[in-house]
């Protein structure tokens, strides 16, 4: 019997291991479905990891180092090429490994760190033919920062998402010809730092409101026809534009990976696809946490270790000292300007002096007010001079002002005209 | 000089594939020429991967024969080939007097072709067995003996057991000549020149090319496109039947259904094209089949959609199969103008093929030690036991390439080694569902690359994405190679 096991050794699941390691959890496993821990920071060459963290600036691979080394001294299992097959509420863990075979683990507490997967083609059915040439941004990364292959010469990137911006700059680097970034909505989907430092720093054009409408080519690609988007994002007739290109990569948004969580019967959020998350990431099954992507799409990892961390102390105190099942839950919902809350439920007797809020806003914010309501009471406001959707926002509300609170919490965005 | 063959059959679409099945029974000497450098990659792969019970084909016709004969004929060869095939059954709804009316007379046509087991529905027994349909409809038309296969793998399966039982199959291979000699024909391709005593004309969208190749025309092949959505498992229970709107002359509609894999599939529409290989999909397209699908279960969630696809019917102005000797040239046979319900009809156009090839004088003498079986396994639809000794007795499935199917290492190589190994990442894809999930390959793409070139034996710079010549990648990043 495990103490803790977690599924995935990205940046999510390491945390939370370390983290239930060091508050006195003994026997811990991680289950790693690739070759080695890391997860999808072993492709980010590129810097700009930590500087939150660890207020200085890391490559993926020398931030997910920083906690892969601790696993030894820590005495936490790592296993890796193990594929979790299943897992149940009454937290058995059935896991396939070549050399273990096929293991049913029991333990007394999980981490779900599964991460996420990058929406395909199919998602946004872009239509035209078939060829070869057209991959998500991530898959094109893999190749060419893990395997050493170059995918294409002349490219396309479609979307704003922070891997295709990132790769916009490194295919450039590798002597591609990036021809530009399509964006179908009005803003990046990005952070803004990837768009100055990948594009406007190479030239590359972001076409925001274009997306394209037709992929040609019978083997590789060919050409792209690309058009302008109205405000309910259909193509505008007239506007088409073609580009010859032999490579389109796509960067249209990222999906949390909850085919365990959903077939163990967890409750999910429609909003962020991931499971619904108390104050200490445990989800709807009792002693069953989750941490990082497979929770919500963070936009920097050092937010995803500071949750991750959360997910850790929260197994270790299940394990080491479960607290009886209390009935006040409080719920967090998403008003105007919002478009999703990560916890969605807090238990305030839980909260020791302020729960931090995750949450996104679903439309470009200039100098505005992050509300929190109970009822018709407002019982805190944070100001922004700017939010965008491709920036998680958080808020941090003291305990003090939860506790005034009276049934569920309203979190929206208000434009500050003061 | 080339040995001379019984039987060359050109192209290994189903019905090329089904007729090297049924020759296999017998001590036949048979070469297959397939232009790509897969079996199954045109019409074959690309359609509603249905098998109709046999109520809508003009009774007396063909189609309507072939189709009822198929329909038996395909059970019995996805069991023993191992093909996943699920009998759901078929309804066809009637969203007006006028379709009660239609499917009456379907009903009556299906009596006449000898389907079994069909039923008009009414409503409220409608509903109680598929809840998600309109509530516009009035009635539907229950088809029990309906069902659904995976149309590559069953196209695949038999033209694996005819490889195995002696079949030659050469792929890459276009036809570009055909000449008749003494006692046969001579096809020459775009590698070879081959001989045989007779010639199946099995070419899908291009068998009047090739028809016309050795007699005068007779038929004309036109293009009809249609297009497709296969949405994830997560709307794969949207509904359990098939389900049909009321044919129109352009064909059966579009229909809503789920498939062997747990997908839901929705399509086709209809789009006379230029291009025999014209398998664009189109914005306008897309849109109409969605339009139409929504007119039967209004809840379809295209949000899941995973991949499009569109694939080429390959219609005649005759409105029936084209199946028999050409004009002048004894020994040579068309199985053309094979479009719905083709994929049905396939086993037994197969059969029929060797019963006119008999006619002319081939010998069939049964095959000995006859392979019948086909051993396929697929780790995620075994049981725990199952999985734990076959991994224990190989450690290559214990190791999974693809999360989304749960496909492992075994399943791949022998996917790669199988008795028609596959060349490409569709291939592989094909073969073993790798890459057919809701990532679509982003995260086992380069691994299933990985793999095919250690087990080929090639640089992963000349596997190909699917059709050959289709490279994934393009060279090697500044010193990748170091």
């Amino acid at each position: 019997m495990y103490d803790l096991i977690v599924i995935g050794a990205g940046p999510a699941g390491l945390a939370a291991a370390i983290t239930a390691a060091k508050n006195g959890l003994k026997k811990i496993l991680i289950a790693e479905r690739d070759r080695e821990a890391g997860g999808i920071l072993n492709q980010c060459i590129h810097n700009g990891f930590g500087l939150h963290y660890f207020k200085e600036e890391l490559t993926g691979p020398e931030y997910a180092s920083r906690f892969i080394r601790m696993l030894a001294d820590l005495n936490i299992e790592l296993m890796l090429n193990a594929m979790v097959l299943e897992i149940t509420p009454e937290r058995h863990v059935h896991v396939i490994n070549r050399d273990v075979g096929y293991k049913v683990l029991e333990a007394k507490s999980i981490v779900l760190a599964m991460g996420c997967r990058e929406r395909t083609r199919g998602a946004i059915a872009i239509p035209g033919s078939r060829p070869a040439g057209v991959l998500t941004a991530g898959a094109a990364q893999r190749y060419v920062n893990m395997e050493g292959y170059m995918v294409g010469r002349r490219v396309l990137v479609l979307g704003s998402g922070d891997i295709g911006l990132i790769m916009a700059r490194r295919l450039t680097l590798e002597g591609a010809e990036v021809l530009a970034c399509l964006e179908i909505m009005p803003y990046s989907s990005g952070l803004m730092r990837n768009v100055v430092q990948c594009l406007d720093d190479y030239d590359i054009p972001l076409l925001l409101s274009h997306t394209i409408v037709e992929i040609r080519g019978d083997k590789r690609v060919e050409e792209a026809v690309v058009a302008r988007v109205d405000q309910n994002l259909k193509p505008i007739a007239g506007t088409e534009m073609t580009f010859t290109c032999d490579t389109i990569l796509l960067s249209v948004g990222l999906i949390p990976e909850n085919e365990l969580t959903d077939k163990a019967g967890i409750e999910i959020d429609p909003r962020t696809k991931g499971a619904i998350v108390r104050e200490n990431m445990e989800t709807s099954c009792h002693g069953i946490f989750a941490c990082g992507n497979v929770v919500h799409v963070h936009d920097l990892v050092d937010f995803v270790t500071e949750e991750s961390e959360i997910a850790g102390r929260g197994a270790a105190e299940f394990v080491l000292n479960e607290k009886s099942e209390t009935a006040d839950e409080m719920t967090l919902l998403c008003g105007d300007g919002v478009s999703y809350v990560v916890p969605q439920i807090v238990r305030r007797e839980r909260v020791a002096k302020t729960q931090t809020v995750y949450f996104r806003v679903n439309r470009l914010f200039d100098k505005s007010r992050v509300v929190i309501r109970s009822g018709e009471n407002e019982i805190a406001a944070f100001k922004r001079p700017y939010m965008a959707p491709g920036e998680m926002e958080h808020v941090k509300i003291p305990k003090a002002l939860l506790d005034k609170a009276e049934g569920a919490i309203v979190i929206s965005v208000e434009e500050d005209v003061s | 000089m080339q040995k001379i063959r019984d039987v060359i059959i050109i192209g290994c679409g189903v019905v090329g594939a089904a007729t090297a099945y049924a020759l296999a029974r017998y001590d036949v000497d048979v070469l297959i020429l397939e232009k790509e450098n897969d079996v199954s990659s045109g019409t074959s792969k690309a359609n509603s991967a249905i098998l109709h019970a046999g109520y809508d084909p003009r009774p007396g016709s063909l189609m309507a024969t072939l189709n009822v004969a198929g329909s038996r004929l395909s059970k019995t060869i996805c069991h023993d080939l191992n093909v996943p095939y699920i009998n759901c059954g078929s309804l066809v709804l009637a969203f007006s007097d006028a379709d009660l009316i239609t499917l009456e007379s379907l009903l009556e046509r299906g009596r006449q072709n000898g389907v079994e087991g069909l039923e008009i529905l009414p409503p409220e027994r409608l509903f109680e067995l598929e809840p998600k349909l309109s509530r516009h409809v009035k009635g539907a038309l229950l088809a029990r003996t309906a069902a659904i296969v995976n149309p590559w793998e069953f196209t695949l399966a038999m033209a694996e057991n005819a490889v195995e039982n002696g079949t030659t199959l050469r792929l890459n291979e276009k036809v570009t000549a055909i000449r008749k000699v003494t006692d046969g024909y001579e096809v020459e391709t775009n590698q070879d020149v081959h001989r045989a005593r007779f010639v199946i004309n099995a070419a899908g969208a291009h068998a009047d090319t090739i028809h016309n190749m050795i007699a005068p025309p007779a038929f004309r092949i036109i293009p009809d496109k249609g297009e497709y959505y296969v949405l994830d498992k997560s709307e794969g229970t949207r509904v359990r039947h098939i389900i049909f709107q009321c044919p129109t002359p352009l064909g059966k509609g579009t229909l809503v259904a789920p498939t062997t894999d747990g997908n839901l599939i929705v399509g086709p529409n209809n789009e006379l094209t230029e291009k025999k290989e014209d398998t664009v999909t189109s914005a306008r397209g897309l849109v109409e089949v969605k339009e139409r699908a929504f007119k039967s279960v209004p809840s379809i969630d295209f949000s899941q959609n995973v991949r499009n696809f569109s694939g080429v019917r390959a219609a005649t102005e005759i409105d029936d199969f084209i199946i028999g000797e050409a004009d002048g040239s004894p020994g040579f046979f068309d199985l053309a103008g094979i479009k719905s319900p083709g994929l049905t009809a396939a086993a037994a156009i197969g059969e029929m093929a060797v019963t006119l090839l008999a006619g002319r004088g081939l010998a069939l003498t049964p095959r000995v030690n006859l392979v019948t079986k086909r051993n396929k396994i697929r780790f995620n639809r075994m049981s725990v036991e199952e999985k734990k000794t076959l991994i224990s007795a190989n450690p290559d499935y214990g190791q999974i390439v693809c999360r989304c199917e749960s496909v492992t290492l075994g399943e791949v190589k022998a996917a790669l080694h199988s008795p028609i190994p596959a060349v490409s990442v569709e291939g592989v894809k094909r073969r073993c569902h790798a890459g057919s999930g809701r990532c679509q390959g982003g995260f086992c793409g380069p691994r299933v690359v990985e793999i095919i070139a250690a087990e080929h034996g090639i640089s992963p710079l000349d596997v190909p994405l699917d059709r050959a010549g289709s490279t994934i990648l393009i060279g090697r990043t500044k010193g990748g190679d170091a």
